[in-house]
């Protein structure tokens, strides 16, 4: 099975700025991929030229098959692009956006009529087609604009950041269209700040200054941690733990965690756990608790983004 | 060509859904007609007179009657001396001052030509002017009245305001005005409106979902100013409409070839807006740009209120390419003279030089931003 997506050592430019670095991955039919970075890491710089908006410096790119750098047009009829900032016509209805949409991807007729009933049943806003997109609530709208961008049925989605602003009960229904464009065989490329979201991703890539820092499923990923051990750590001064911490010889680095510390150790060492509430209670912090947990992907994102800096 | 119809469907719908938009497009035009219609007259009326009547006769009052039954005129004051009137002039009590020499009746009886003395407050130079001419038409049908009393053709006046010849004090300075109202107010519609269209998208990211679809920069762009070119046509024809009524402004030309002439002129007002929306990014910006490169030039150098013919060499040049310039001609020419395009081809050939160039920019300048 050909990839939905192949990406060969694109690299993109602006002058003396290499703000795509020789990224090379592949998006296989079907999977939900993950593109996770810190702001200005390269990700929107990406999509666009997987969007066919971007031209790349050098590198290739293959979307739906078609060359972005030779036929943009051609990826433009493959693909669907939700972006960030909800892109709807807020003065419009929920019905006028659809028509719109529908018009420049030169829908008509019953597959006109037929998309646009499986874009109501979807967002789930039969009964508000005459609502102007502004008085819509954040998720619906973002399920509007999701559904006008997979009007002309795109087997390849791209999703920058889509569930910023959006409440958590949102997000989670978003995720869950995300699942079924996915079973039906859809490719979905989704950037998000989210880490808990790229849990739902089949596979991840970590972009950092342009370039691929990790790639992998979660599990790979967390799989970098394999040979050490991650304490947790409760104590009453958190900062003052991270001090205490730092200075162990154990420790090779600190990061906060929510109300906790995470202290990832050089080695596996099973009494560690002990060793660091003593140093801790030594100093005279309150320790709640210490224990060995498993890696999240924060702990994996802060790793990878750390040592490729 | 459907897509670019999908686009314009869309922006009609926005715009009849945004009201403030509608309202500007609509009702503005019409406003600015009738404010400007009204206000921006050459017409005065109204003068402060005062009369320093020295001959105190039937003869003398027969004529302050005449300027005050004018309705040009109203009677400020009787002076006796001049130091009074200095003092009227001076605290602009009295724009004009009619000074009666003594002895009128009695030369007048002789038949002996008798000067009226007019001074008028000069520091609208326009305005002195205007009065001025007033002043001489009611002494010199003051005059003629008297010789016809006499039983007399004889040409010599009885009575001299000041030898000098203006055309026609009646004339409605409202007719020259309306044709550049037109021009003024089509362009400013046809820019800001075009201009803000296409930037509120580059604002709202739609613009970066639309690049998203298989759609080329022609038919957005083309479904994009097609809907404006149509209310802008409509609006300006209105105008036209409004004016014949409320302002009794002639249609002596054909109907035709004033549409056409109003199309040229929009559809390079389209092109300015669009190119000016290809420079801006934000829709402050663009409203500036649009206000900057269309209000002034079309208000201050096209001939509208100051003739282009008594401007200096610098700015004589540059009303070369304001477009407003070539449509008044051509507007003036059809709506009052009844020219045909015997005449006004040129101006028509200047105004597609005009579309043509603001066109080609526009289109290159989003193409590159397009993709």
């Amino acid at each position: 099975m050909t990839p939905a997506i192949a990406v060969n050592n694109l690299t993109r430019r602006f002058g003396d700025f290499v703000a795509v670095d020789r990224l090379t991955f592949d998006v296989q039919q079907g999977e939900i991929f993950g593109f996770l970075g810190s702001n200005g890491a390269g990700k929107s710089t990406t999509i666009r030229m997987l969007c066919g908006l971007l031209k790349p410096t050098s590198g290739t790119a293959t979307v739906g098959g078609v060359d972005v750098g030779r036929d943009p047009e051609g990826v433009k009829r493959r693909i669907g692009y939700m972006s960030q900032r909800f892109s709807l016509y807020e003065t419009l209805t929920v019905d006028q956006n659809i028509r719109f949409f529908a018009g420049i991807y030169g829908l008509e007729g019953a597959r006109l009529d037929a998309r646009r009933e499986f874009v109501l049943e979807m967002a789930d806003l039969h009964g508000r087609e005459n609502t102007p997109a502004s008085d819509l609530a954040g998720g619906w709208r973002q399920r509007l604009a999701l559904g006008c961008a997979i009007l002309h049925e795109p087997p390849i989605v791209f999703l920058d950041e889509p569930t910023g602003g959006v409440d958590p009960l949102s997000r989670r229904q978003f995720w869950m269209l995300i699942d079924r464009l996915s079973a039906a065989g859809i490719s979905v490329l989704v950037t998000t700040h989210y880490l808990d979201e790229a849990e739902h991703c089949h596979r991840i890539a970590i972009i950092h200054g342009g370039r691929l820092a990790a790639l992998g499923s979660t599990r790979e990923l967390k799989q970098t941690f394999a040979d050490r051990v991650i304490l947790e750590i409760q104590a009453d001064k958190p900062v003052e733990a991270m001090r205490l911490l730092d200075q162990m010889a154990e420790v090779e680095k600190t990061s906060v965690f929510g109300t906790a510390v995470h202290a990832v150790l050089k080695t596996a060492h099973h009494e560690a756990a002990g060793l660091v509430k003593a140093r801790l209670t030594a100093a005279g912090l309150s320790v709640a608790a210490v224990a060995p947990v498993q890696p999240s992907l924060e702990d994996v994102f802060l790793e990878v983004a750390g040592t490729a800096a | 060509m459907r897509k670019a119809l999908a686009v314009g469907r869309k922006e009609l719908r926005q715009i009849v859904r945004d009201r403030r938009t509608l309202m500007i497009l609509l009702f503005v035009p019409a406003f600015f007609l009738l404010v400007y219609g009204y206000a921006l007259s050459w017409d005065i009326r109204h003068i402060a007179l005062a009369v320093d009547d020295r001959d105190r006769s039937p003869d003398s009052r027969a004529l302050v009657s005449a300027f005050v039954n004018s309705s040009y005129f109203d009677l400020a004051a009787m002076v006796d001396s001049d130091a009074e009137l200095t003092r009227l002039m001076d605290r602009n009590e009295a724009r004009a001052v009619l000074v009666v020499p003594p002895g009128m009746s009695r030369d007048l009886q002789r038949g002996k030509t008798v000067a009226v003395q007019i001074l008028l407050n000069g520091d609208n130079a326009n305005t002195a002017t205007t009065v001025m001419a007033y002043a001489r038409t009611i002494v010199q049908t003051e005059s003629v009245r008297r010789r016809v009393a006499r039983g007399e053709t004889a040409l010599v006046p009885l009575l001299a305001a000041e030898p000098r010849v203006w055309y026609n004090p009646q004339l409605r300075s409202t007719l020259f005005l309306v044709p550049g109202l037109i021009a003024y107010i089509s362009m400013i519609t046809a820019v800001v409106s075009t201009a803000l269209s296409v930037v509120r998208e580059k604002e709202r990211g739609t613009m970066e979902q639309v690049r998203m679809a298989p759609l080329n920069a022609f038919s957005f762009v083309a479904g994009k100013t097609i809907p404006y070119f149509a209310i802008s046509l409509a609006s300006a024809m209105a105008i036209v409409l409004v004016a014949m009524v409320l302002f009794g402004l002639p249609m002596r030309g054909s109907w035709l070839l004033l549409l056409a002439a109003l199309s040229l002129f929009l559809v390079g007002a389209l092109g300015l807006g669009l190119l000016i929306s290809s420079i801006a990014e934000t829709q402050q910006v663009a409203f500036q740009l649009a206000l900057l490169s269309s209000f002034l030039p079309t208000l201050m150098l096209s001939g509208f209120i100051f003739p282009i013919a008594s401007m200096p060499t610098v700015l004589r040049g540059i009303t070369y390419i304001v477009p407003a310039r070539y449509f008044l001609v051509a507007l003036r020419g059809i709506v009052l003279k009844g020219v045909g395009p015997s005449v006004v081809w040129v101006d028509f050939l200047a105004l597609s030089v005009f579309a043509a160039v603001m066109l080609t920019l526009a289109s290159i300048r989003l193409r590159r931003q397009w993709t």
